[in-house]
């Protein structure tokens, strides 16, 4: 016990533990993840059939509904990414962990990303054709929902963390990353718009791009810190 | 190097209230801190700030002489922490609930199907743990802390739950990990019969 040196865990062992933790919790409680995921096909759905089945008006508005509803439907889920930890004290475990702090927040985003930004990906070609998406504008559409879900993902475990001591902090949680969520829905609905209009759309993948890089090289360490003050 | 944990001239103050002020404390390998008080008198609070996790207004604690905050990581790789919220997911059962505690810290050689048996929680391995009673629960914690290869073990109100043979397990087994050269911080407000040198805090 005395041994000066033991033999600390790498940190990418505590990246994948915290990942495959909350992996295995949202695989024994399904529910959790199939919820966003239904509010996401229902306004999907329900859209089409409350504007009328007119094809010109459908092809317009797709890609902004699409976009809005997987925006929301995020919004829905981050609410809970540190919720329960919070309430059964493995929170303080992980802020008393010998890992950073930043790489264990990073594998819990990461593991929220695989349950709740990747199902809305998977199952969005099926509600584009709800709007009549040409097959050719689908990958494109599906490549900003990767790139903006991982950022809405980061960003919004900045906002989780920050809200996680206050009961109903939904709305409180919504009004801050709603401002850093806009760049991402504007251009992710944009960027299909032009796609679907046969006009150049690269600038818009590359933007998106940049600002997935960029909330992935920052957040990490912006949620740490939020959750060492609102534990405090 | 024994490990030694100090702190000086602590003063926290929630709201308008001030918990403590002017406290400190020496603990060498081998001693128990133990924090007495009635409820809600801040014994708590300063377990969480001997692990770092509130602010002080005043005062540092050390570790081997070099403030905590100022080396975070070394400091939590040498401590766990049993707090009054187990930190178990109820949804998973004992082994995976371990095994996660395994990739952040080091671990000791401590055979885990005997800690399991000591703790008397062995054929419960494959049940979730809500479906544990709270006392069973809390020895899942206890055998967490036992696996982890930490000199310090920080101890929040340990007896709760717990029958009086799981009282006596506790002391029996903070005993032997002090006779091994190791340190506890308790906050108790039981009567705790241990036989190692222990320095009391009365908080106000």
């Amino acid at each position: 016990m005395n041994e000066p040196v033991a033999q600390q865990p790498g940190i990418f062992s505590g990246l994948w533990a915290t990942a495959r933790r909350d992996l295995l919790l949202a695989w024994k409680r399904p529910g959790d993840v199939l919820n966003p995921l239904f509010f996401f096909a229902m306004v999907c759905t329900l859209f089409p059939l409350a504007v009328g089945p007119s094809a010109a008006q459908l092809e317009f508005s797709g890609p902004g509904v699409l976009w809005v509803a997987a925006l929301l439907a995020t919004l829905l889920s981050l609410n809970s990414l540190f919720l329960g930890d919070f309430e059964d004290g493995s929170l303080d475990q992980l802020l008393v962990s010998p890992q950073p702090l930043p790489v264990l927040a990073l594998g819990k985003t990461l593991a929220h990303w695989l349950t709740s930004g990747l199902p809305l990906v998977l199952v969005s070609p099926v509600l584009a054709m709800t709007y009549r998406m040409p097959w050719s504008v689908v990958p494109v559409m599906m490549l900003t929902l990767v790139l903006g879900t991982i950022s809405l993902s980061l960003l919004g475990s900045i906002g989780a963390a920050l809200t996680v001591g206050l009961h109903r902090g939904t709305a409180l949680l919504s009004l801050l990353i709603l401002p850093l969520a806009m760049p991402v829905l504007l251009l992710g609905a944009n960027t299909v718009s032009l796609a679907a209009g046969n006009d150049i759309y690269t600038t818009g993948i590359w933007a998106l791009g940049a600002y997935a890089v960029a909330s992935l090289s920052l957040a990490p360490y912006a949620t740490a810190a939020a959750l060492r003050i609102s534990n405090e | 190097m024994t490990p030694r944990l100090t702190a000086d001239n602590l003063t926290l103050i929630r709201g308008e209230r001030c918990l403590f002020e002017g406290l400190g404390f020496a603990l060498n390998s081998g001693e128990m801190l133990l924090l007495e008080g009635r409820n809600g008198c801040g014994k708590t609070s300063l377990m969480r700030a001997i692990a770092g996790m509130l602010s002080l207004e005043t005062g540092q604690i050390f570790w081997n002489d070099v403030p905590v905050l100022k080396q975070r990581q070394t400091f939590h790789g040498a401590l766990v922490w049993l707090a009054h919220r187990t930190g178990l997911k109820g949804d998973l059962n004992m082994v995976e609930n371990l095994q996660f505690e395994k990739s952040l810290r080091p671990q000791s050689d401590r055979d885990p199907q005997e800690v399991f048996e000591r703790l008397g929680i062995e054929r419960l391995r494959r049940l979730p743990l809500r479906s544990l009673s709270a006392g069973q629960q809390r020895r899942v914690a206890l055998a967490r802390m036992l696996l982890a290869d930490v000199p310090l073990w920080l101890m929040d109100e340990p007896f709760t739950n717990l029958d009086r043979e799981g009282r006596r397990l506790v002391m029996q087994l903070v005993e032997e990990h002090l006779a091994a050269g190791g340190m506890c911080v308790m906050a108790a407000h039981q009567d705790v019969e241990i036989n190692a040198p222990v320095t009391k805090i009365r908080m106000q």
